[in-house]
């Protein structure tokens, strides 16, 4: 999906810098975009098609705070024997509410975040897991968050 | 700062909103417009909730989201610290406010197996440029520091966006 050697050139490069938090919200956003590279409207729009095609980018557009969806969120960590893992990562990637998951160096050596909307819980999905897996469940919901955002330059 | 904003509540219209633009924004020359037609506003209505959302943080941003394997940054380090409680705060604004640290949180310590309750997210072109950036962490945060690990991604398992399915 990724295409790992396309060459970015100047101008790509301006544009994913200067604009990974301020897409303006006007008529003719590209537009105005387009005045400040120094290129057209149109341009701007078949770059950013081309960037989303090559998996250089992920996403244009708005980024929501999953808080304010009406659903609860929470991030958990496992301590899964070597020989289970794949099994266990394919059980835990099962139920939809499983977001994200990763495997980390650590004796908690898998993490996930756990997204549910309002028909089910955070709580729920935990007890589950523990039976279906038999492996306890470290529960980390954030108590303050005090930051979110990257910003990676090219 | 996100901690300080509080929750507000969405109604129906902005849900419809965020299930029409939580994939992309259209790709034309007037995206919001067309936005607008799509779930029967008009076009000014809908700026003008979208800029709300993004003031009251609804909306983090509005922008392009790099794929950060693409462009080379490979390392990607959940840096975990045990810092005193009555400080914690303090702590994580500075930290999160580093132009390096992209996650920041306060979370649960499980002791004895777990005693961390700060997380900074870093990413680099490679281990030792995260180490590079969880030492300037920990210059920033001084000598409280009681204990910090850096736990490296070796493996995507699952990666999907959160999407809101009801409306």
């Amino acid at each position: 999906m990724v295409n790992k050697n396309y060459q970015l050139d100047e101008i790509d490069k301006s544009l994913i810098n200067q604009y990974q938090g301020g897409i303006p919200i006007c008529q003719n956003p590209y537009a105005l975009m387009g005045e400040e590279l120094g290129i057209g409207e149109k341009d701007v729009i078949e770059r950013i098609e081309n960037l989303l095609t090559q998996g250089i980018l992920s996403r244009a557009g708005p980024m929501y705070n999953p808080e304010y969806l009406g659903g609860s969120l929470s991030l958990a960590a496992m301590i899964v024997p070597d020989d289970i893992y794949d099994t266990i990562a394919s059980k835990v990637n099962a139920y939809p509410e499983i977001s994200q998951n990763y495997q980390r160096q650590h004796i908690l050596n898998m993490w996930f975040v756990i997204a549910c909307d309002d028909k089910t819980s955070t709580k729920e999905v935990i007890e589950k897991i523990e039976t279906e897996t038999g492996l306890k469940i470290y529960n980390m919901p954030k108590i303050r968050e005090y930051f979110v955002g990257l910003y990676l330059k090219v | 700062m996100n901690s300080a904003k509080k929750i507000t509540k969405i109604d129906k219209i902005d849900r419809l909103i965020i299930k029409a633009t939580q994939g992309g924004l259209p790709l034309c020359a007037n995206p919001y417009d067309i936005v607008a037609k799509d779930i029967g506003i008009d076009a000014v209505e809908l700026q003008n909730r979208m800029k709300n959302m993004l003031d009251v943080g609804i909306i983090r941003r509005i922008g392009l989201v790099p794929n950060h394997y693409a462009l080379g940054y490979i390392a990607n380090g959940m840096s975990v610290w045990d810092v005193p409680d009555d400080q914690i705060d303090i702590l994580g604004e500075r930290i999160g406010a580093l132009d390096f640290v992209s996650h920041c949180y306060n979370r649960p310590r499980h002791m004895p197996d777990w005693p961390y309750n700060l997380f900074a997210m870093t990413h680099g072109r490679s281990r030792d440029e995260v180490e590079e950036k969880v030492k300037s962490i920990a210059k920033e945060l001084g000598d409280v520091v009681r204990d910090v690990q850096i736990l490296y991604s070796v493996r995507i398992l699952k990666k999907t966006g959160f999407r809101l399915k009801n409306i």
